[in-house]
């Protein structure tokens, strides 16, 4: 048994007119691993995916899914990939079932087949009681289930998740993240989720790729994303402005960074809870006034905000993504 | 007390061993891929009868779209009673009357005239709106989630053609009925010239099918493509010979029908149901034969076309 990638992607790119939506991605994905694309809207992440489904043609670069070059036999890939898009598309005037039949139907598989496993996959997503109900009588957590229900009718090998719980209520992106990990677990299925929800991303991803304005800018496990970050973050808030005490804080023991913005100083270190009373003491020996302090474990909050130099909740959704959005949430508000 | 002890242990082994067991055989039952329909046509009817489904369904639509060929045959075809109207004068005889009718509209009667004319704007009408379902599928991803399987890319346009197609000539035959009930002449109907008719008709439904599919394919917004809808239709009908007469119009409206596909298909159709062949020229618009072969080409042409234009925007 090689131990080959099941993805393994090179220099992808594409461009929309001067726009470069993604610019040169490159990553592998191992068979049984959830690889997760982390990034605001616009990072190019639904353009990733759509390239890697062969829904788009890169401009650019290559991409390989189970030894299939998407660009050679797309119609092979289409076979072994599944893929649950972002917005609702099941048809309203048809049921949960027909909607599933129809595409099974679409990948040719016969309906000796395909009826008892779209019912197998129902009853998997929680769904078999609302089978023969039309979609349009379907909750927005139940529409998503259903989605997630067709995406695997054609037995994928690698199932793509583009925001798999946008727009859920909690409850229901619990149940969403539950099945994931349950197709991760007992079916050791291979999948591929973009989010920009850094819990999401933190709790059912081996590896992340933080994306940025179409680039990778980390891969690796939250874990080592977080531990990359080098340690835990002191904020310390100072009274006074004046003199700049960063090089004395830097000479404590443990303390690996200093930056200083303003009246605050951002601390690095390999041990908070040691550093930070050092720090307290330094700055009241030097005549100034701590006005507030605060120590944070790293989290994938922190890293994200290292790499992409700013934080996810700042961004602000696109035009088009935030019409998409409401779409979507109007529809699962139903 | 101590003779339980491995008894329990070998029991849970083989819970294990059988738990493993369930686990693996739940994993091979949900990867064994069988063996798959590879024929193009399986997925192009289960995609037209996607439409098909919805659409018969869906009584409401299906009715909605009968009223307004009902309502012009009812309402329109009716009031405007041509035979009544000169036989009332004093001097006309009813004889004189219908050989004027006979002369004009190749039939005595104006309601059969316009009745055969209905066939075709129920088709033009059904077809124009073929392009609506294209655009909101693309708009609701319904169209990206058909691409993402390995559908042929043909097949996702051809279905949209079809399914017009199928659900004009339904709706032709229901209109076609109603004429009959109220009052179309059938003394020159033949399974032949029903049959031919229908011929003249699915040639029609399938080019102005393809046409209109065509023109929605690349738009994602339905305002767009309803302007588009309504450029097109009522040009398309009202510059045919579906309700008068082609040769008493001026000259240059009848250039313009001569170039227009509806004009052969009303032509075929009348000739065929009513038997206006016979009649004199002025009813007339150009042999069947012509009729047929202007249709023949216009269907190849802008259903090839469109296959061929949307396959390759389809496949970006």
């Amino acid at each position: 048994m090689s131990q080959q990638p099941l993805v393994k992607v090179e220099g992808l790119s594409k461009s929309f007119g001067a726009l470069k939506a993604v610019d040169g991605v490159s990553f592998e994905i191992k068979e049984g691993e959830v690889f997760g694309f982390l990034g605001p809207n616009g990072a190019g992440k639904t353009t990733t995916i759509s390239m890697l489904t062969t829904l788009l043609k890169p401009s650019g670069g290559r991409a390989e899914i189970a030894g299939l070059d998407i660009h050679k036999h797309p119609n092979e890939v289409r076979r072994v990939v599944g893929v649950v898009p972002q917005e609702y598309t099941a048809d309203e005037d048809l049921t949960g079932l027909q909607n599933i039949l129809l595409c099974a139907d679409l990948y040719g598989i016969p309906r000796s087949n395909s009826r008892p496993h779209a019912m197998e996959l129902l009853k998997l997503v929680e769904l078999q009681d609302a089978a023969n109900r039309k979609v349009s009588t379907y909750s927005g957590g139940m529409r998503r289930r259903l989605e997630l229900a067709s995406g695997l009718i054609n037995y994928p090998r690698l199932l793509f998740l583009d925001e798999p719980t946008l727009g859920l209520d909690v409850q229901t992106r619990t149940a969403v993240w539950s099945y994931i990990r349950m197709l991760k677990e007992e079916y050791k299925m291979t999948l591929f989720l973009t989010t920009h929800y850094l819990e999401e991303a933190d709790s059912l991803c081996d590896r992340i790729a933080i994306v940025d304005h179409g680039h990778i800018v980390k891969i690796g496990s939250p874990d080592e994303l977080k531990a990359s970050i080098g340690g835990d973050i002191i904020v310390v808030g100072v009274a006074e402005a004046e003199p700049d005490i960063s090089e004395d804080i830097k000479n404590i023991p443990l303390v690996r960074e200093v930056k200083k913005s303003g009246r605050e100083y951002r601390i690095k270190s390999e041990v908070g809870e040691e550093s930070s009373i050092k720090v307290i003491d330094l700055v009241r020996s030097k005549g100034l006034h701590v006005t507030r302090i605060a120590l944070t474990k790293p989290s994938l909050d922190e890293a994200y905000l290292e790499f992409t130099g700013r934080s996810i909740r700042e961004e602000e959704a696109g035009k088009m993504d935030a019409f998409k959005q409401r779409v979507t949430m109007m529809r699962a508000r139903r | 007390m101590a003779d339980d002890i491995p008894a329990r242990s070998t029991a849970t082994v083989q819970e294990q061993a059988a738990e493993a067991e369930d686990e693996r055989e739940a994993e091979r039952s949900f990867r064994a891929a069988p063996k798959l329909n590879k024929s193009p046509l399986h997925g192009l009817w289960a995609l037209t009868n996607r439409d098909l489904v919805k659409w018969y369904k869906n009584p409401i639509q299906l009715i909605i779209s009968l009223v307004q060929p009902v309502v012009w045959l009812g309402l329109f075809g009716k009031a405007f009673n041509i035979g009544a109207l000169f036989s009332s004068q004093p001097g006309v005889t009813t004889a004189e009357v219908n050989a004027v009718n006979l002369a004009t509209f190749g039939t005595t009667s104006y309601f059969s005239y316009l009745g055969a004319g209905m066939l075709a704007f129920i088709i033009l009408f059904t077809a124009a709106f073929s392009g609506m379902s294209v655009v909101w599928d693309r708009r609701f991803g319904f169209t990206n989630k058909a691409l993402s399987t390995p559908v042929g890319r043909g097949a996702i346009v051809t279905s949209k053609i079809l399914q017009s197609v199928v659900r004009s000539l339904i709706q032709a035959a229901i209109v076609l009925a109603i004429a009959v009930i109220l009052g179309m002449d059938t003394a020159s109907f033949t399974v032949l010239s029903v049959a031919g008719s229908f011929v003249i008709l699915f040639l029609m439904a399938f080019g102005l099918s393809s046409l209109f599919v065509m023109l929605a394919l690349r738009s994602s917004d339905w305002q767009t493509q309803m302007a588009v809808i309504n450029l097109l239709n009522l040009p398309l009908l009202f510059a045919s010979n579906a309700m008068l007469p082609v040769k008493i119009m001026p000259g240059w409206l009848q250039s313009v029908i001569r170039f227009n596909p509806v004009s052969y298909a009303v032509d075929g159709v009348r000739q065929m149901l009513l038997g206006s062949a016979s009649a004199t020229g002025y009813a007339v618009l150009a042999p069947l034969w012509v009729d047929f072969s202007v249709l023949v080409g216009f269907a190849a042409l802008l259903g090839i076309l469109g296959i061929v234009l949307s396959w390759r925007l389809l496949s970006r």
